[in-house]
């Protein structure tokens, strides 16, 4: 059973969690650029959080559906069409096969997901469905979505599809899509890593080599509104603005960076490390964003968006971590709820 | 470990240190400058780290004078503690882990390279700025005791010590748009091997038919950090064979 791919849109890619474990052999963790979102697009149609769904940058593809699919998108806000007609977006939506799904461009964000019940069914490379572009590897033949494709779903999906809304519908709060043959609820849920402010303050705590920047850079680098460069991608977020200059000029042997290294290049202009980064870099690193901000700044568009950095201790870290993480899971257990217990 | 300078100019030794990378990782320092004993300590450091299976624990990354060690946690509170679990495992195999004079000796991984001259671009200028003969660089490269420092930059991308001193040569002054999968580079007293065809700016003084990286072979990568490597000259026609026989991506 598949999804068609009718317009490719602009970068569509199949993720998931991403691939744990292997960095020692210099391959990213990849996965969702945005995992929270990921994760509420499957609670949303019933996935475990491991299923693979279909990351969506900026302009969406237009898809069709060759069987009944229960599907939601979440992320980034977009103005889907069915069949020409709006879909609700963060709600389960029941639609039906041979029904077109345009997504169109995304209003606020930059990085939507569709999920599907039951996932979608790329072979796992390294123990991931994850698309990693710069391998070539993982995904829809290690490529973003091209027009012509067909993404795989479960062979069940129509039957697993009916199940799981029916289990919903038994809360008698389902409604038709107006225009379409698609059915959907009543309730939505919450996006968590938006509103995309202008700009996005994103939470660093110092970086390793923050002690080898000058005082005017570090003071330049927390006052600046930084612009999220055009040419930013899933790899790393370049920011525009001024150029900061290392105090101490030293060679740093290449060692291990993280989601969320903020480094400065010999060109002075910083770039955050996002999902699909190099696992080692040898550039000096003057913030890490924390964990618990990674999946908001994934939501600033490139080429539009401007993000400012706030100095936070570790302590304040690892308790805005916990805060995210108990959010998240209530939404998923509400969610799970909703579906009823034996869905999970 | 190497030693350093400080403000008094004297010379120190640099001690070790354990610093946050971020909310999720700790690095172990062990020198600043590439030093082969500190490089030994972090691969060995990196093996006890992974070997004590600690929960928590996602990604254990030994580089070139560093061990970064990446954790998840759910809460506040298990983010703390495995933070400080993690910071005493570190220094606790730093006591346990000695240095190159502790390297377990293992048959080294062949890499067959043709450094004939459409597989070397780079070669005759190597050649000239060391002042050497082909020949003789070739000989050299081929009778180096080399051992893989790190896995980074690409999947599969090993950085190789143990190149001889008299090839010592910087990174080519501008970087080629494209080297070849399985070009065989060197520059700053190492040598690398491309896995993918990406930009590089090191002397390309040969190729390799083999594939350094195979998402769809395990392992993976061919070479793992710590593996000793020895690089054996073949004619084109060899490798003309081996390419030929390598399964089709």
């Amino acid at each position: 059973m598949t999804l068609r791919v009718l317009r490719a849109g602009l970068l569509a890619t199949v993720q998931d969690l991403g691939r744990a474990g292997l960095q020692h052999l210099a391959i990213a963790p990849g996965g969702a650029m945005d995992a929270v979102s990921h994760r509420i697009a499957n609670a949303l149609v019933g996935n475990f959080r491991d299923a693979a769904t279909l990351e969506i940058a900026l302009v969406g593809p237009e898809l069709a559906f060759e069987r009944d699919a229960l599907v939601a998108l979440h992320g980034a806000r977009f103005e889907p069409l069915l069949d020409g007609a709006p879909m609700p977006v963060a709600r389960p939506v029941l639609v039906r096969a041979g029904a077109r799904l345009a997504v169109g461009r995304a209003v606020e964000g930059a990085f939507g997901y569709l999920a599907v019940a039951g996932g979608i069914e790329v072979a796992p490379v390294l123990g991931s469905r994850s698309t990693y572009l710069p391998g070539a590897f993982g995904g829809l033949g290690g490529r973003a979505l091209q027009a012509g494709a067909v993404l795989p779903l479960a062979p069940d999906v129509a039957e697993v599809s009916a199940w799981r809304f029916e289990r919903l519908a038994r809360g008698g709060r389902t409604t038709a899509v107006a225009g379409t043959t698609a059915t959907s609820v009543r309730w939505s849920a919450p996006m968590l890593t938006l509103p995309a402010t202008d700009p996005l303050v994103i939470r660093v705590v110092d970086g390793v080599h923050a002690e080898l920047f000058d005082e005017p850079s570090r003071a330049a680098f927390l006052r600046e509104r930084w612009r999220v460069a055009a040419d930013s991608n899933r790899m790393g977020y370049r920011l525009a603005g001024p150029k900061l200059a290392a105090a101490v000029s030293r060679d740093i042997q290449s060692q291990g960076v993280c989601l969320g290294t903020v480094q400065v290049p010999a060109g002075g202009q910083p770039i955050v490390l996002m999902a699909d980064r190099q696992t080692t870099g040898g550039y000096p690193r003057i913030a890490e964003a924390i964990s618990a901000d990674a999946p908001r700044l994934a939501q600033a568009a490139p080429g539009t968006a401007t993000v400012r950095f706030e100095r936070a201790t570790l302590e304040a870290a690892d308790a805005a971590r916990g805060e995210l993480a108990r959010r998240v899971s209530e939404l998923v257990e509400r969610l799970r709820w909703e579906f009823g217990d034996e869905v999970h | 470990m190497s030693p350093r300078r400080d403000a008094t100019g004297g010379r120190r030794r640099f001690a070790p240190r354990v610093v946050p990378a971020g909310d999720s990782a700790l690095m172990l320092e062990l020198a600043e400058d590439l030093d082969l004993d500190a490089n030994a300590t972090a691969r060995h450091v990196a093996e006890e780290v992974r070997a004590a299976g600690l929960e928590g624990i996602t990604d254990v990354v030994a580089a070139i004078v560093t061990v970064t060690v990446h954790f998840q946690a759910a809460s506040a509170a298990q983010a703390a503690a495995r933070r400080e679990a993690v910071g005493h495992l570190l220094l606790a195999a730093l006591a346990r882990t000695g240095g190159a004079e502790d390297e377990r000796e293992r048959a080294p991984v062949e890499i067959p390279v043709c450094y004939e001259s459409r597989f070397a671009p780079d070669l005759a200028e190597v050649a000239a700025a060391t002042g050497l003969t082909a020949e003789e660089v070739v000989r050299l490269h081929a009778a180096s005791a080399h051992r893989v420092l790190m896995i980074g930059f690409v999947p599969g991308f090993p950085y190789i010590g143990g190149l001889d001193a008299r090839l010592a040569v910087p990174r080519r002054a501008s970087p080629r748009p494209r080297l070849e999968a399985g070009a065989v580079a060197i520059a700053n007293g190492q040598t690398a091997v491309y896995p993918f065809p990406t930009p590089g700016g090191w002397n390309v003084i040969g190729r390799t038919p083999l594939r350094l990286f195979d998402p769809d072979r395990d392992p993976a990568s061919l070479l793992a950090a710590g593996d000793p490597v020895r690089f054996r000259p073949i004619p084109a026609a060899e490798f003309e064979r081996l390419a030929s026989g390598r399964p089709a991506r």
